[in-house]
């Protein structure tokens, strides 16, 4: 498999933000009333988050390590409001169901995530592919969530009615508890599913995010499990200074 | 979990209580309280009290199957017949108006045992009351059915909503229940005979309902702004699931404190949550609202009240030679 494939299926099934790393719950849980919702967010956080892995990934040579946090802050915000004022123009309706949700995609700990975890250490491409696997990851599990909860909590489905006249819409599956009912559903459904594929012998081992709890001796600079970098200098890690990466990696821990 | 079979959880008290035993006192209990709904709001309330009992003891049968078959849990033990499911089917039944449609009182028992119950690990691990958590889960979820009163036998407003209207109402109606509401809720007398059978068996006592019913009346007094008037303050007591959430629901033994000082702050921050809900929320009636809300906060309760253990004195300092 090559190397944006796999970033791809990472960031949909093995990584997926939503169901397996449980990042970005605030717009996760606020914005899937309905399904047009989930997919609208899922694809404004995508589009930023490939946008800033790319930057973040070219410009890594140059920032400094101590400030890297205000730098990937920067870029990040730079795509948000260019993506929001495209929002306005474009697509005005959409941008008034969001609200506040789009700016706040500043400080969406998925992108920020990323950029931290795997921009910051990885060449370009790479880095632009695990932004759209991880957004699509994203916006697919919004829309499911959003799905669902439009389907039972209105009967209808992207705005369309349905089920039958004589469905009586759940409507609390439209408020904020049904949000975390679905979620919960949802992440339960996909963890049976992955333990019954394990059990028949597919597991999804091969798409690595590189993570065989083995952190001393594992390849993968892009796991965000992370915590020994004692081999020095990566093969994937182009950086200069090995050394320091595990420092940043400790002040993680401390936080 | 199988090598510890011999150990089990504290608190280490022996009684001869079961629990199905308890439920089985629980449900004889609720009779009088079923038989007068029944009485009152006829032949339909013995089927929806039918329909939720059925789909409560079914749902934890289903969840019991699927865990064993499917998910490959083989030692888990079948909960479903010790009377438990059936008791929150007819709590569930008790708290919902007889004009619901039939699979509504399904889906709240099946929300209440799934989700509340077997998916917090079953019975004794649910973190809130199963029969409440699936009324306000029904209530929010279809709040015209929910809220609507009207049958063959009543029509109009329930006394709560009269009185947070400021009208007058009829206390001894109220008492014996001759007044719209839930199936369970109006008759006060016969709530009172199935609660003395419970008190007289030593299930329950009276800390919990007892604080609970005098911190309320007094919240009432003081700020329902009608003062001490004996006709408001015992229409307010009588009126609404106060009396059923009381005696049958804020002393679920899952779910309420298990330190006798934990009980009576239970009881009173119920009593204060249920009289400010009433007085200055915008709906008439905040019972199960009230009772929710004190069983999320039972883990703290129990925290700040622990007794002291043996041999130490307060904050857990020992007394007597150290070491």
């Amino acid at each position: 498999m090559n190397r944006a494939g796999e970033r791809l299926l990472n960031g949909l099934v093995k990584e997926n933000p939503t169901f397996v790393l449980m990042l970005g719950m605030c717009p996760t849980l606020a914005v899937t009333t309905s399904a047009l919702n989930g997919l609208g967010m899922g694809l404004t956080t995508m589009a930023v988050l490939a946008l800033s892995n790319l930057f973040i990934s070219l410009l890594r040579r140059i920032i400094p390590d101590r400030v890297r946090i205000p730098a990937f802050i920067v870029v990040i915000a730079t795509f948000v409001t260019v993506v929001q004022l495209l929002l306005q123009a474009y697509l005005p309706a959409l941008n008034d169901s969001l609200g506040v949700y789009i700016p706040l995609i500043v400080v969406n700990c998925i992108i920020l995530g990323r950029a931290e975890s795997y921009a910051y250490h990885n060449p370009p491409v790479a880095s632009l592919f695990d932004g759209i696997g991880m957004g699509l990851g994203f916006a697919a599990a919004l829309t499911c969530i959003g799905g669902v909860r439009e389907l039972l909590g209105a009967g209808e489905l992207f705005g369309r009615g349905i089920l039958p006249d004589a469905y009586v819409p759940i409507r609390i599956f439209g408020q904020a508890p049904g949000a975390f009912f679905v979620l919960a559903a949802l992440v339960a459904l996909q963890n049976f599913v992955k333990e019954k594929l394990q059990k028949a012998g597919k597991p999804n081992e091969k798409i690595g995010s590189g993570c065989s709890k083995d952190c001393m001796n594992c390849s993968d600079g892009g796991c965000t499990k992370r915590f020994y970098d004692t081999k020095g200098k990566k093969k994937e890690d182009d950086r200069q200074e090995p050394e320091d990466l595990t420092i940043l990696n400790l002040d993680e821990e401390e936080k | 979990m199988e090598k510890l079979r011999s150990v089990s959880s504290n608190p280490h008290i022996r009684s001869k209580w079961t629990t199905s035993g308890i439920m089985l006192a629980v449900l004889l209990a609720l009779m009088p309280t079923a038989g007068y709904g029944i009485y009152a709001f006829g032949p339909r309330a013995l089927a929806v009290m039918l329909v939720t009992v059925s789909a409560a003891v079914l749902t934890e049968i289903c969840f019991w199957l699927f865990m064993r078959y499917v998910c490959g849990h083989a030692g888990q033990k079948n909960t479903a017949w010790d009377l438990s499911a059936a008791v929150t089917g007819l709590l569930l039944a008790l708290n919902l108006p007889v004009g619901v449609p039939l699979w509504m009182g399904a889906l709240g028992s099946v929300f209440a045992i799934l989700v509340v119950k077997m998916l917090f690990g079953g019975l004794g691990q649910n973190f809130v009351n199963p029969a409440l958590a699936a009324r306000c889960f029904l209530l929010i979820s279809f709040p015209a059915q929910m809220t609507d009163f009207t049958c063959d036998a009543w029509t109009g407003a329930t006394p709560l909503a009269l009185l947070k209207a400021g009208e007058q109402v009829n206390v001894l109606d109220m008492i014996v229940g001759r007044v719209g509401g839930t199936i369970g809720e109006t008759s006060v007398i016969a709530i009172a005979a199935g609660a003395c059978l419970l008190l007289l068996l030593g299930i329950i006592d009276l800390r919990v309902p007892g604080s609970y019913l005098v911190s309320f009346v007094l919240f009432v007094g003081f700020f329902g702004g009608r003062g001490f008037d004996l006709n408001y303050l015992s229409a307010q007591l009588a009126g609404g699931g106060l009396m059923l959430g009381a005696f049958f629901m804020a002393t679920d033994y899952v779910t309420r404190p298990i330190t006798a000082k934990g009980q009576y702050v239970y009881g009173i921050f119920l009593g204060l949550m249920t009289g400010i809900f009433r007085v200055f929320g915008s709906s008439a009636e905040g019972v199960s609202y009230a009772i929710l809300l004190g069983n999320l906060l039972v883990p703290l309760i129990e925290k700040y009240t622990r007794p002291a253990a043996f041999g130490r004195g307060k904050g857990g300092v020992r007394h007597g030679k150290q070491g």
